[in-house]
């Protein structure tokens, strides 16, 4: 796994990747989901996008993934953007039924036109760090929901690419199994230094993993505060107990709601 | 406790425990049930087809009716194998026009999909046609097929297509556009071309709503066949079954009427289960339609 490892850098020292600028994104030409939407990710970073549902999490995600295209404003990648640069873990496991995990994870390279054996080491490699080595040849109807998740998480990281957008990846599924996946996409985070946005709506999610938290508030979406969590890496499950995770959470939560009252007010008047 | 020791869970280990005695107990039922459902799903269908015609056997016989109104099931297989010379080559034209005529839909029912899916305008344009074609009863136009077309064989071919094809043509239409729109947007994200998006997303996902169609289409296209031959009386190539069910209507030969009957309802028996083990030899693995659950 050596050969896919990046360093990463601190905080502050680490080469930008991409840039939003100032994006509108608006829906049927009234819908204003995102207004003046700002954000950098450097390499190596573990960026949350945390807010209220409808806040436009997954719209700021789709931007950025090419889905769609903002209505004002630009999308910069730094040394432009080509076909490798993305990798992304949906809410739903969102694997092929038919095709066997093996097959699943082989697919970015299939697009590519790479044969299964050129790459078969590195999909073992991948499917190794995911834990689902035994795995191979199952089907998706034989793993567990958890297992599914890895599965696409394995998918998004064979490609080693330069960013990788999570959707609320962990949350449909039960809180041990999500608190196991967050432990686990550390450990790769250290082995791969992969870059990743993970979009979701947990504080305490938000504060176990990253190490910057982009607070959004909702009706027009934009972010309203950056939270830096500066607690070094490795974290395991004694972080969570920790009085510093615990203030961290406070103040995340309190800018939060403070996010949410804002809104209402600004509705009322 | 006596249901847990009739050996049903012979691989557990014997346990004293009251609990789990009870836990075998229930899977014991369980079982027992699962076992009584497999023969019954054999065994049902036998017992009363078995009935049906052991009460048509005594209807003819008590109630004396002659043979020129109804034969009794036992004449009828007689002459069967008496005929057998004069119905199976029959039947083999009837076969030979029913499998072409699929495969013609099958292959013009999916190339008109994926068509039609790759472009709007395809759609647009021809889709009414199709529609058209399925709503026209055949009976109404199978004459002018017969004017128009002077080959008896490419004519019944013609029209036992026409009534096979739409259901290809719109279940894979219908498949080939629910392709999950996460996989799609990650076919986007990796910048997959037409004819991948197509090979590796498309084609798989419209293949359960294809075979559905197929299970349609093959019963249709025997359908159409008969009721073809029917309006061509003696005119086309005349020699499938349909047409010696008619010949032997004139004649007042009801047993080879029953005969010739009876050959066409197993053809349409066996193309059911044929494109039934298709569908489930091709889904078994993956599809929820062709999972076993436990
Ligand atoms: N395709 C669309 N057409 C019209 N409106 C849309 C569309 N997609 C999103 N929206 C609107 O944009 C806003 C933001 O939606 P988005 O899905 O980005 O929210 P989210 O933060 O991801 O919410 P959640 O946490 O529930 O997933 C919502 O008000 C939604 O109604
Ligand atoms: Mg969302």
């Amino acid at each position: 796994m050596t050969d896919i490892h990046r360093d990463i850098k601190p905080l502050g020292e680490r080469p930008r990747i991409l840039q939003m600028q100032e994006v509108d994104k608006t829906f049927n030409g009234n819908v204003a989901a995102l207004r003046r939407m700002s954000l950098t990710v450097n390499e190596g970073d573990l960026i949350s996008l945390l807010g209220p549902s409808g806040c436009g999490k997954s719209t700021a995600l789709r931007l950025i993934a090419g889905l769609m295209r903002p209505t004002r404003g630009r999308i910069v990648w730094d040394g432009g953007q080509s076909a490798d640069d993305l990798g992304v873990v949906f809410q739903e496991p969102t694997l092929m039924p038919w095709a066997t995990v093996i097959q699943n994870v082989y697919l970015p390279f299939r697009l590519r036109g790479q044969s299964l054996a050129s790459v078969r080491d590195r999909i073992g490699e991948v499917l190794h760090l995911v834990g689902l080595d035994k795995f191979v040849e199952s089907y998706p109807r034989e793993l567990s929901g958890g297992m599914k998740m890895r599965v696409s998480i394995a998918r998004a990281l064979v490609t080693n690419p330069r960013l990788i957008l999570m959707d609320e990846p962990f949350a449909a599924l039960d809180e041990i199994t999500r608190q196991k996946l967050n432990n686990d996409l550390l450990s790769l985070k250290a082995a791969t230094g992969c870059t990743v946005i993970f979009v979701t709506h947990s504080v305490f999610e938000s504060v176990f993993l990253s190490d910057r938290i982009l607070v959004m508030a909702p009706r027009p979406g934009r972010v309203i505060s950056e939270i830096t969590v500066d607690q070094p890496y490795p974290r395991d499950s004694a972080f969570r107990t920790s009085p510093e995770y615990a203030a961290i959470a406070r103040r995340t939560s309190d800018t939060l709601m403070a996010a949410m009252g804002n809104t209402e007010m600004e509705a009322e008047t | 406790m006596s249901i847990a020791e009739d050996g049903t869970s012979g691989l557990k280990p014997a346990v004293n425990e009251p609990e789990s005695a009870l836990y075998d107990a229930e899977e014991a039922r369980y079982a027992r049930a699962r076992r009584i459902e497999a023969v019954a799903k054999w065994a049902l269908p036998i017992i009363v087809m078995t009935l049906a015609i052991w009460g048509w056997d005594r209807l003819v016989v008590i109630n004396n009716i002659p043979k020129y109104i109804l034969p009794s099931p036992g004449l009828v297989v007689e002459t069967l194998i008496k005929d057998w010379g004069i119905l199976y080559p029959s039947m083999l034209v009837t076969l030979k026009i029913t499998l072409t005529a699929l495969a013609v839909a099958v292959v013009g029912g999916v190339l008109l999909a994926v068509l039609f899916t790759q472009s709007k305008f395809a759609e647009m344009s021809f889709f009414p046609f199709a529609v058209i074609m399925q709503v026209t009863p055949i009976v109404s136009v199978a004459p002018l097929i017969f004017i128009y077309v002077t080959n008896g064989f490419v004519a019944l071919i013609l029209c036992a297509w026409i009534v096979a094809f739409f259901p290809i043509l719109a279940n894979t239409t219908l498949g080939l556009k629910s392709a999950d729109h996460n996989l799609r947007d990650l076919m986007t994200i990796y910048r997959a071309n037409r004819w991948q998006r197509l090979r590796y997303l498309q084609l798989p996902s419209a293949l359960p709503y294809f075979l559905g169609g197929l299970r349609i289409a093959g019963g249709l296209s025997l359908i159409g066949a008969i009721v073809a031959e029917y309006v061509a009386g003696s005119t086309a190539a005349g020699s499938g079954l349909a047409f010696r069910i008619l010949e032997a209507s004139y004649r007042l030969n009801i047993p080879r009427m029953y005969a010739g009957l009876l050959l066409i309802a197993l053809m349409g028996v066996a193309i059911f289960m044929i494109t039934a083990g298709l569908n489930h030899f091709l889904l078994r693995k993956w599809h929820e339609s062709a999972l076993k659950r436990d």
